[in-house]
């Protein structure tokens, strides 16, 4: 990944994204995207090339706006997470990702090449080996067997069944579903259905995950535990996973990088925490309108930078972690606002939080102008 | 003299019409006509008849006539018969030998080896034993009042037309649902077949080959019987869940992969559905090939109305409602255990 590639990236993004740890080496990027739907999607991108936007394009020339001018970078071992409403491109963004659908315009760079080259053979191995997906509906064969759904990928690449099935056994016991290898898909629940969507997306080996509204089937509970189990094994397999949701709690819990999409283009891209404290659209202040700030929120986000030298650590009522949320925070100090704590990052201090400024933060913020 | 004269006159093309007076023998009306004299010369407004070709030809000579047509169609089709033969007869022959040797096997092997092995097929195909006990019964009864051999010929033609229709028909089912143009251009011949009477294919096969050969009620069978194994794959894999397909796409399925592990099986249910529907519409057809020499219950139930026997029409005839009734719940109830084994919706 090149320097320049790096400074065109931060340019996109906001300038005041809070002070990132060393950020991890883009593994795709989609670079100035477009998808047309319609008889002369040539014609409709120059259109929408001059300023046409999405409502205006259906009405004069009868054509849908997919999405327009997108550029996203997918980094090694994070969740990208992309929001938006329904209709907003989301599903028709992330399979351009292994290009089940065909861009109008733009490219899409695995590991810096360019995949609308690839012939037919590239592109299987490439959805064989680097990228796999959980879908929405499940989309498991409903006349295999779960250990067969399980090894898809690995029976699709010609290992026979008394080799991959070790491996999708191992899998599948590791979302849950141990025993259950020899029943239909449809003698399980939607819950258990989407773990081995998910068993099979982890058998496959692959290094980027995509997983489109992969949860957005199950009911609250269940889903939860979902989210905790892809968290659980983000944080032991460091897959590169692009999430879609429509669900800002869920966005916020999973999110490295979230990507906001609104007909068809990026209104904000960047680091959760820093969406939500400086929206840049009504549309996105809307979005936050309505979540409970002090859980999602985290002292990092917060804080000062750095510890003044000449005071001493009496002053501080405690040290917290620089991941704590607000919530925590508010409940140690008991609902007193005088105090200050020193927010610690792997035990060193690196910033100083007032109680006066977790208060502020709690009320969203208005975009100026 | 005939009504529409004074048309041919005023468009000035008397000359042409009587260039061609003398050509094509008389027909029987225009005898009629001249042995009554030319009294009807003055015809009312009320029977003025419609101008069609024999009308326009009493005026004009040199219209053809309407018996021209169909002779036409005939020396026509008679003059490329030669080379349609040519083509279709090799084609068509291993059908003949296939329905000679079914028939010879199946009426030559002993009832105690046939029945067994029916039953035998009942069971691997249905998985059920009062499936198969019915089975016995049908055949049974049918064997008790004597029509066992007949029954074994009909049967015999089934099972061969409605195999060849599978082999022909899936296949042709997949590529349409493959290709869209070519679903276009099928559709209107399955439609065709399927609306035209029976009796229709009968007439162009006449000609082409001689009664005594099997082929000939065998393609009558297979063109009335195929249409439903066709469309109902083509549905069936078009039917297949978008999803499904979506993801086997995602995980780098070759198209070979995709169509034999996911779209086949998936459609199965339809597919079979779709055979049903094929042997039910082979014996239908079984009957009225009788008229051109296929053996079996449909030559009594002829027989029944030639003659005038109706007893012999009626047994023949609820021998083969006992074949059907037998054939249908073989089918259905495999139809059923696919259902079943991938009850997925
Ligand atoms: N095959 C298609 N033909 C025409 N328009 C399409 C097609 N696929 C998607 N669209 C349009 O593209 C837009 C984005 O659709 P997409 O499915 O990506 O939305 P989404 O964000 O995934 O929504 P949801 O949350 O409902 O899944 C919609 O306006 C939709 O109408
Ligand atoms: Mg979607």
């Amino acid at each position: 990944m090149s320097n320049n590639d790096t400074a065109t990236m931060t340019e996109a993004r906001d300038e005041s994204l809070p002070e990132d740890d060393a950020r991890r080496p883009v593994k795709v990027s989609i670079r100035n995207l477009y998808k047309i739907f319609g008889e002369d999607p040539e014609r409709a991108l120059e259109k929408v090339k001059a300023g046409m936007g999405k409502p205006e394009l259906l009405e004069s020339e009868n054509h849908v706006l997919g999405l327009s001018d997108i550029n996203v970078d997918i980094r090694d071992g994070e969740i990208t997470v992309i929001m938006g409403l329904s209709g907003s491109g989301k599903s028709t963004l992330i399979r351009h990702l292994n290009r089940l659908i065909e861009p109008t315009a733009g490219e899409i760079l695995f590991k810096g090449d360019d995949i609308l080259g690839w012939g037919q053979g590239q592109l299987r191995e490439l959805r064989r080996k680097n990228m796999s997906m959980v879908f929405q509906k499940f989309a498991l064969l409903p006349h295999r067997t779960v250990t067969e759904n399980a090894a898809m990928a690995l029976a699709t690449r010609g290992i026979s069944r008394s080799e991959y099935e070790d491996e999708a056994t191992k899998w599948l016991d590791r979302v849950g579903l141990g025993g259950y290898g020899d029943q239909y898909p449809h003698q399980l629940s939607g819950g258990m259905q989407q773990r081995v969507g998910i068993a099979r997306a982890l058998a496959s080996n692959s290094d980027i995950m995509l997983m489109d509204e992969a949860f957005s089937a199950l009911d609250p509970l269940i889903r939860t535990d979902m989210q905790d189990l892809l968290l659980e094994l983000q944080g032991e397999l460091h897959k590169t996973v692009v999430f879609i949701t429509h669900d800002l709690d869920e966005a916020l819990k999973l999110a490295d990088h979230l990507v906001i999409l609104k007909d068809g283009s990026v209104v904000q891209q960047g680091e959760p925490q820093h969406i939500l404290l400086k929206p840049n659209d009504p549309y996105i202040e809307d979005f936050v309108a309505d979540i409970n700030r002090a859980r999602v929120l985290r002292t990092r986000s917060v804080m000062d930078k750095g510890v003044p030298k000449g005071e001493g650590s009496g002053d501080y009522a405690g040290d917290v972690d620089q991941n704590d949320n607000l919530e925590s925070v508010i409940a140690r100090a008991e609902g007193a606002m005088d105090k200050r704590y020193r927010v610690m990052k792997d035990g060193k201090p690196v910033g100083t939080l007032k109680m006066t400024e977790i208060m502020k933060a709690l009320v969203p913020r208005k975009v100026e102008g | 003299m005939a009504t529409y004269d004074g048309l041919f006159d005023a468009l000035g093309l008397r000359a042409w019409c009587d260039k061609g007076a003398d050509s094509g023998p008389m027909s029987m009306a225009d005898l009629l006509a001249k042995t009554k004299g030319d009294g009807a010369a003055t015809v009312s407004a009320w029977d003025t008849p419609f101008p069609s070709l024999d009308a326009l030809h009493d005026a004009c000579m040199a219209i053809p006539q309407s018996r021209d047509l169909t002779q036409g169609l005939e020396s026509g089709f008679l003059g490329i018969r030669d080379a349609l033969r040519w083509v279709i007869d090799p084609i068509t022959q291993p059908l003949s030998w296939m329905l000679e040797d079914m028939l010879w096997l199946m009426t030559q092997s002993p009832w105690w080896i046939v029945m067994p092995v029916l039953f035998a097929i009942t069971w691997l195909v249905s998985r059920s034993w009062k499936i198969v006990g019915f089975v016995a019964l049908m055949l049974g009864l049918l064997a008790f009042v004597d029509h066992y051999h007949e029954a074994m010929q009909t049967l015999a033609i089934i099972f061969v037309c409605a195999f060849v229709c599978v082999l022909l028909g899936v296949p042709i089912g997949i590529a349409m649902s493959r290709n869209d143009k070519l679903q276009r251009f099928v559709i209107p011949i399955l439609d065709m077949l399927q609306t035209l009477p029976p009796f229709v294919y009968l007439i162009p096969l006449i000609f082409l080959f001689s009664v005594t050969e099997p082929k000939l009620y065998g393609i009558a069978i297979i063109l009335y019987a195929i249409v439903p194994v066709v469309r109902l794959t083509d549905l069936g894999i078009r039917l297949v869940d978008k999803d499904v397909i979506e993801a086997a796409d995602a995980f780098g399925m070759t198209n070979r992969q995709k169509l034999f592990g996911v779209q086949i099986p998936l459609a199965l249910p339809n597919i079979m559905a779709g055979v049903n529907q094929t042997i039910m519409m082979s014996l239908a057809m079984v009957v009225i090939a009788s008229l051109v020499s296929a053996p079996g219950l449909g030559v009594l139930v002829l027989r029944g109305i030639r003659n005038l026997e109706l007893g012999v029409g009626l047994v023949a005839g609820f021998g083969i409602v006992v074949l059907a009734i037998a054939l249908d719940r073989v089918t259905k109830a495999s139809l059923a255990r696919i259902d079943a084994s991938q009850a997925s919706r």
